[in-house]
């Protein structure tokens, strides 16, 4: 009963998509303001249907109802609820159904509170929201139904994939996804903006705490991602330039040059056309990421639940979706009139240069990504590594780094290199005394050499904007610029430290024996099994002390699950503030001894500290936004007032 | 710096992000040729070996008996084959879970001067469900030539 109150209420909510994107289309021709007045509450109810229809589904799985193909395939009732729960949404049917949710509960939102745009292009809005959600209502419906009912009730589910049994799952996918909808919000409004031609700076100010909030979402799901592939995978890597992390990485390099095109747009009245033409790949990236991740097409350590079908199905929204946005800016960015100008040597000017970096390493990874599918078609297979992105994105990255140190001192319009001639050459000389010391530690590569000091002067570079000011009355979106520059520096160090200063151990030790990894010295105590709730483990107990200081006990694991079968390395860490020890624990080697194999990672914990400061700043930079905007309102509505009283 | 002409701004910056992204785009089809690490089964790889020391990866089946571990207790060596050539491989490292003999096996590294083939990664089936998409293919080639070759011989 619970399955098909969820399905009614999808088809429901798929009707009132048709009905909203009718009545927007109609609305936007002459005389055809009759049923205008149908797309705001047509929006709201939708929102409250999707929303429905997925909590039917949680429901579904809290109380395990094994009569559900969905639960019986991806349940089990051993699991922990939390698990169960997080069940719902960690599988393809189950995960698209959040992402339309989300999607139509964003729609609602914007459809009941946002009144500044003029009413047409709302309307146009939402019937371009409602465009994007009907194409999803369709795949959930026609090949992903989440409410399908097993002809026999299973006796047992089929468990979850245990390598994704972990709290990250929980929130990993979701935060990508609120990340995505974010950018479809986005990609709306600029749909929107350009039917009705009515780019202008409140557009970008409308549109921006959807970009900021999906950006914020973006950067949380690619750090936790990170780390989950760091300490999961048992490889003791970070990033792999894997498809799967290019497809979160994309959307946010591109959400990245948006943000900060339409803060131009907001501010300045400039780069018009080309913020819309951001929102549309923002947004294209978002949908070809889920194509590679939902297709399978391409070979992925994370390819799980893959299905060619509904990756054509995907790959048919795709193009729908960006070949619709782009041709409707083909036929009407000239339309669009340009906006104020700027000198190069300006905010401006420092903002499209970056701009223009990121939109080229976007192409570095698109193409990287793509280029093995692109050759099988001629029969050669190949697989594009750190080899190629590594060197190949650096390019590009460095001088955005750079200019992105320099950028926020300089002012809006027009401004001279003299001027913020004092700071440069700090800047600069910070710079180059990173680099000698760095270099005097000794000899390493060109890449994470130029990281190191990059990130050392643009960490201070970071905080220069502050100078001259009294704090107290910096607002808060200067704040959240100057947090995620920062973190973004500390990211940086982070990821030059554990590439250039990692050490590798992989040794067989008997009980009893130490092995020595950088300044660590760890002994194997013994090896015990261990269970869990539903697997067996051996269990390596290891003493590891730094720098002859006290030892810390390590219990790394390799597990055995039994439903699904399979087996997984459970790493342990050691965590300081310098670094972390990585311990993982193999098969047995002969003559009693045991692998192991061990990293010391100095810094390597910054990457993600980076990421998350980075995060805060985009939430603290949108929390600004939204109070000024809700100041604005009050002040608005306040003159509002006095003028009928004293029309009155 | 500021000297340009204010009509022509647009077209100037729309001509700078091009020039930008053709360059990208250039420098990107010129790094993939060189740096893509291409894909062998072990019958090309003893028919055309690639140059030792360029990052490769071999796809086969580990031959049964082949697994060793050498006297360190961290590395193994096996023998990959496809039916019709065989490539010994080395590979100092924690096996990855499911690593058997009889089963398929991606190897990432780049072949030795001896004709060992280094393996840094060991890539193989994670799950029933999962199993790398090269090896899928191989297996159901070699599914076929086994038919064939059981065919063949009544």
């Amino acid at each position: 009963m619970i399955a098909e109150l969820g399905l009614a209420a999808l088809w429901l909510a798929a009707a009132l998509a048709a009905l909203q994107l009718y009545a927007g289309t109609m609305a936007l021709r002459p005389g055809g303001e009759g049923v205008a007045a149908l797309v705001r509450p047509a929006a709201v109810v939708q929102g409250i249907a999707c929303a429905f229809a997925f909590l039917m589904l949680l429901w579904l799985f809290a109380i395990t109802d094994l009569s559900v193909k969905l639960v019986a395939a991806n349940s089990h009732s051993a699991k922990p609820m939390i698990f169960k729960l997080a069940g719902a949404w960690g599988n393809h049917e189950g995960s698209m159904l959040l992402w339309v949710a989300v999607m139509a509960l964003s729609g609602a939102l914007i459809a009941l509170v946002e009144r500044r745009l003029p009413e047409k292009t709302m309307l146009a809005t939402l019937a371009a929201q409602a465009f994007v959600g009907l194409g999803f209502y369709a795949f959930l419906i026609a090949s992903s139904n989440p409410f399908e009912r097993l002809p026999q009730p299973a006796v047992e589910g089929l468990g979850l994939n245990p390598l994704l049994q972990d709290i990250g799952l929980a929130f990993h996918p979701p935060t990508l996804y609120f990340g995505y909808v974010g950018l479809s919000v986005a990609f709306s409004f600029a749909v929107g903006a350009l039917l009705t031609r009515q780019v202008t700076p409140e557009f970008a100010r409308v549109m921006r705490p959807w970009v900021l909030g999906a950006w914020v979402f973006l950067t949380l799901g690619i750090t936790a991602g990170s780390y989950w592939a760091y300490y999961e995978l048992g490889w003791g890597g970070w990033w792999f330039w894997d498809p799967v992390e290019n497809a979160s990485l994309m959307p946010w390099l591109a959400a990245t040059a948006l943000l900060h095109s339409a803060s131009v747009l907001a501010a300045r009245d400039a780069l018009r056309a080309w913020t819309i033409m951001l929102g549309v790949v923002a947004f294209s990236m978002s949908m070809v990421g889920t194509f590679l991740v939902r297709s399978g097409i391409l070979t992925s350590v994370h390819a799980f639940a893959v299905d060619p079908e509904r990756g054509s199905f995907i790959l048919v929204l795709l193009t729908l979706y960006i070949g619709g946005a782009l041709a409707l800016f083909a036929l009407r960015a000239g339309t669009v009139s340009e906006g104020q100008r700027f000198a190069v040597t300006s905010r401006e000017g420092a903002l499209v240069f970056n701009n223009v970096m990121l939109s080229a390493i976007l192409g570095i990874v698109l193409l990287g990504t793509l280029y093995p599918l692109l050759t099988e078609a001629f029969g050669v297979r190949v697989s594009v590594g750190p080899p190629y992105f590594n060197p190949v994105g650096a390019i590009f990255a460095i001088p955005m780094l750079l200019v992105m140190a320099v950028g926020p001192l300089l002012r809006w319009r027009r401004d001279s290199i003299g001027r913020i001639q004092r700071p440069l050459i700090l800047i600069g000389a910070i710079i180059l005394a990173a680099l000698v010391a760095v270099l005097a530690l000794g000899e390493m590569s060109v890449l994470p050499l130029l990281g190191l000091a990059i990130a050392v002067g643009l960490a201070v570079a970071s905080f220069l904007p502050l100078r001259g000011r009294r704090l107290t009355r910096v607002p808060l979106a200067v704040w959240g610029m100057v947090l995620a520059h920062f973190g973004l520096a500390v990211a940086l160090f982070g990821m030059a430290s554990e590439s250039a200063f990692s050490k590798e151990r992989l040794a067989a030790v008997a009980i009893g024996e130490t092995a020595q990894v950088g300044p660590w010295e760890v002994t194997l105590s013994e090896v015990l099994p261990a269970a869990g709730p539903n697997w067996t483990a051996i269990e390596g107990h290891l003493l590891a002390s730094y720098a002859d200081g006290n030892p810390i006990e390590l219990d790394p694991q390799s597990r055995s699950f039994w439903a699904p079968l399979q087996e997984t390395t459970e790493s342990a860490l050691a965590t300081r503030w310098n670094g972390q020890l990585y311990a993982v624990v193999g098969s047995e080697a002969g003559a009693g001894r045991w692998q192991l194999r061990l990293w010391w990672k100095p810094f390597v914990t910054f990457i993600w500290y980076g990421g998350m400061l980075v995060a805060l700043g985009g939430a603290l930079a949108l929390i600004g936004r939204v109070i000024d905007d809700l100041r604005r309102r009050a002040v608005l509505a306040r003159i509002a007032r006095r003028r009928s009283e004293e029309a009155v | 710096m500021s000297a340009l002409k204010p009509k022509h701004q647009r077209l100037v910056l729309v001509v700078i992000a091009l020039v930008a992204l053709i360059g990208a785009g250039l420098l990107a089809a010129w790094a993939l040729r060189s740096q893509a690490s291409y894909f062998y089964v072990p019958e090309q790889m003893m028919a055309e070996p690639p140059e030792p020391g360029r990052a490769v990866r071999l796809g086969g089946m580990v031959e049964e008996g082949s697994i060793r571990t050498l006297p360190d207790g961290v590395t193994v060596a096996f023998l990959v084959g496809d039916g019709k050539a065989r490539v010994p491989v080395r590979f100092a490292g924690i096996l990855p879970d499911l690593f058997v003999e009889g089963s398929g096996v991606v190897a990432e590294g780049r072949l030795g001067p001896d004709g060992t083939f280094v393996a840094d990664n060991l890539l193989a089936k994670h799950d029933e469900n999962y199993v790398p998409r090269e090896l899928q293919e191989m297996t159901e080639h070699q599914k076929r030539e086994v038919v064939a070759e059981t065919e063949d011989g009544a």
